[in-house]
């Protein structure tokens, strides 16, 4: 794949507060796959989470103080990568409506500008080319809501995924209807996200498949969690931590 | 179930293992059917785009075009009266109905009477009101409300169908053939029709510059509810009135598109006037009855008149994960799914319906499908923002209802954690040592009752990248 942008020689790396917290060796392999290509990846120690938490709950003011302090820290004119659909679509189409009116929104909207969500800029701007190395696996995918819907790169996540040769992707039922994760909505409405998380289980399951991968953390969470209480034996895991182990013949 | 909280129903909803293989089946063959119809994805994209722009500039010169609407109707011979409430709307339907001294109702299908209540109203004024359609003829028989705003008995399979047949019509078998149960509803119907002396009927879109009336159906109902009785009244939402008849086109394609999958109803009825002078059918008395209800205050607020774009198509609700497991009964007012959700907390307040706002996942399976590309999940986040008062003045009733001290703490402090980073820092690292020993309380019970307890990485990212010496600045 050609890439349609010029290649930069330093990127930001938004870690995510979940995958700080829970899921760092998901955002090791995704630095890890960026520096492969040549590229140096800055990751400010001052960064702690997009905002989207307060924004998606009534509190848009703690949210810009939240958004505020990311504009500041990823301050240089070069890309921010963020390995979630979900936050990068807060932090690209969200900063400039919830900036609407503050003095900061020229600058809150070239910080958008230059976001990029982690597999579209593997594609779009290093155009990676990836050798499998692992054993042959069945896996499934499973499309978060924002990477489908916002930041529109499902596409580009696929097409990764499809360089890998031993790999083998077997489709969900619905793979494009949400997990039920939605933040704060799975403790706000317990049953209606439960009732979704478990469908969405079901679906994985009726693949056969021994992993689910996906982009966000925050699905995958919400889905090996649930799997895990019914006692299903699949895996779930962000997609470049599963490509980092697949060229690495793990 | 209106009077209970919006949780009770969604737990009883859930456990209904009937009503959930009813919706998943029903919504997933609605979804297949709109796939069918809008395949070519830019020629869609396209036309989503005319729906909106149609919508939008209808809405930029409302007050003006119901006041043409109003002109052009009245010339065409069709008197047009303004409620602003439900109870306006139902006492003027009512008079109508005494003038004429009739005793039977019949009603093709309207959303707008359901939302004013009338069939109940009208029964208490001694006046039969008798559903046409034939998903609203199986719910009255059966006392229900509907489910769904298209297909109102949706929550029922054909063998419910055949039972409630057999029980509430007199002298019918039972039966599961369809063909067999759309004559017992045809036999029971036909005869109302000649006997009844007013057909009531809803309208999908009001043309200001030609006063016409545009009402599309499956069925022929609508067409007989709104021909054959001397006296026709039609009800509307003040939202449903567009510029010109050359909207109609892109309207009718998205509307029956969305809806039902069709690209065209096999119906489609444009009322422009009471029966003319020579002319062999038609009622003699047209009467429109343009409803308020919260409209124009909405109307006021230049985000939330998105609302009003609506084309009452049910697309949103066939497309949410929400409605498809818990069906339109447990949201608890007359308009369910995403629609519901944004329409209804606006009309009926805050403190009574703003749950229904924080229901979402915010997952955009609804604005990804609406034809006329209502912003639903930017509504409903301005909804939760109008709950705890956070957005700028605004008239929505109930604001602020949730406010709460506690809450507003919980979040300043996460804030607060949010741009200290070596506080966040050391909280993290904390949590990596004993997050996996929290007590399963408050939000961790509730995550918990379905899952997993998640565990905390024993050391965070912000912590490798310093060990394994990735770039800082
Ligand atoms: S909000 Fe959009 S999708 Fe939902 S009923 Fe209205 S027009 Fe249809």
């Amino acid at each position: 794949m050609t890439p349609e942008f010029a290649k930069p020689s330093n990127v930001y790396f938004f870690g995510t507060c979940l995958i700080d917290a829970f899921y760092p060796d998901a955002g090791l392999a995704a630095i890890r796959l960026i520096e492969r290509e040549g590229v140096r990846v800055v990751f400010p120690p001052g960064q702690s989470c997009c905002g989207q938490p307060a924004y998606n709950s009534g509190f848009p003011d703690e949210a810009r103080a939240v958004a505020r302090r990311q504009i500041q820290v990823f301050g240089r004119d070069i890309p921010v990568v963020v390995p979630s659909g979900s936050c990068a679509a807060m932090m690209k189409h969200h900063y400039p409506v919830l900036f609407a009116g503050a003095d900061d929104l020229a600058q809150a909207r070239a910080f958008a500008a230059r976001v990029f969500e982690w597999s579209e800029f593997m594609t779009r701007v290093l155009g990676v080319r990836y050798e499998d190395r692992g054993r042959p696996i069945r896996v499934t995918w499973h499309s978060s809501c924002h990477a489908l819907r916002e930041m529109k790169v499902i596409e580009h996540s696929k097409q990764l995924l499809r360089q890998l040769g031993n790999v083998e992707l077997a489709e969900l039922t619905n793979e494009s209807e949400c997990c039920g994760f939605g933040g704060t909505f799975s403790i706000k409405h317990p049953a209606l996200s439960g009732a979704l998380v478990n469908d969405k289980v079901d679906d994985i399951q009726a693949t056969g498949a021994a992993r689910v991968i996906a982009g966000d953390c925050g699905c995958l969470m919400n889905i090996a969690g649930a799997a895990q209480l019914r006692g299903w034996p699949f895996q779930a895991q962000h997609l470049a931590e599963f490509i980092w182990e697949r060229i690495h013949g793990e | 179930m209106a009077n209970e909280p919006f949780e009770n129903n969604v737990d009883r909803a859930l456990a209904d293992a009937q009503l959930r293989k009813n919706f998943a089946f029903a919504m997933g063959n609605f979804i297949l059917k709109r796939r069918a119809v809008f395949s070519d994805a830019e020629q869609t994209e396209r036309l989503r785009t005319i729906g909106h722009a149609i919508k939008q500039r209808a809405l930029s010169r409302l007050p003006e075009l119901l006041e043409q609407l109003e002109a052009a109707c009245t010339r065409n011979g069709i008197r047009v009266h303004w409620a602003e409430t439900t109870a306006v709307g139902n006492r003027i339907v009512l008079e109508i109905i005494e003038s004429h001294a009739a005793a039977r109702v019949v009603k093709g299908k309207s959303m707008v009477s359901e939302e004013m209540h009338l069939n109940a109203f009208l029964a208490n004024h001694g006046i039969e009101a008798i559903e046409t359609d034939l998903g609203e003829f199986i719910i009255q028989l059966n006392g229900e409300t509907p489910s769904h705003i298209i297909v109102p008995a949706i929550h029922k399979n054909k063998a419910q169908i055949a039972q409630i047949f057999h029980e509430k019509v007199a002298g019918a078998p039972y039966t599961e053939e369809v063909a067999e149960l759309n004559a017992i509803a045809r036999n029971t119907l036909r005869r109302k029709f000649y006997e009844a002396g007013i057909g009531l009927s809803g309208v999908n879109f009001a043309v200001a510059e030609t006063g016409t009336l545009c009402l599309v159906e499956n069925e022929g109902n609508g067409r007989m509810c709104t021909t054959v009785p001397p006296v026709h009244i039609a009800v509307m939402g003040l939202e449903k009135v567009v510029e010109r008849l050359e909207d109609l086109p892109p309207l009718l394609r998205l509307l029956t598109g969305s809806a039902t999958g069709q690209l065209v109803t096999t119906y489609v009825n444009l009322i422009t006037s009471p029966r003319r002078e020579g002319e062999k059918d038609g009622p003699q008395e047209v009467h429109l009855v343009i409803l308020d209800n919260g409209r124009s205050r909405i109307y006021q607020d230049p985000q939330l008149r998105q609302t009003l774009q609506c084309v009452r198509c049910g697309t949103c609700l066939n497309h949410c994960p929400v409605y498809t497991r818990i069906g339109g009964h447990a949201y608890g007012f007359v308009y369910p799914g995403p629609i519901g959700k944004i329409l209804t907390p606006q009309v009926e307040g805050l403190e009574k319906a703003g749950t229904l706002a924080f229901a979402s996942s915010l997952c955009g399976a609804c604005e990804e499908v609406c034809p006329v590309k209502i912003p639903i999940p930017a509504l409903l986040r301005r909804l939760r923002d109008e709950s705890y008062s956070s957005a700028p003045e605004s008239s929505v009733p109930g604001r602020g209802c949730k406010q709460n001290w506690a809450e507003r703490l919980a979040w300043k402090g996460w804030a607060f954690l949010n741009t200290h980073p070596r506080l966040n820092r050391l909280t993290t690292a904390l949590l990596g040592l004993v997050g996996d020993y929290l007590p399963p309380a408050g939000p961790l019970e509730r995550w918990m009752r379905y899952r997993s307890e998640p565990k905390f990485a024993p050391r965070s990212l912000h912590r490798r990248i310093r060990e394994e010496g990735i770039a800082d600045e």
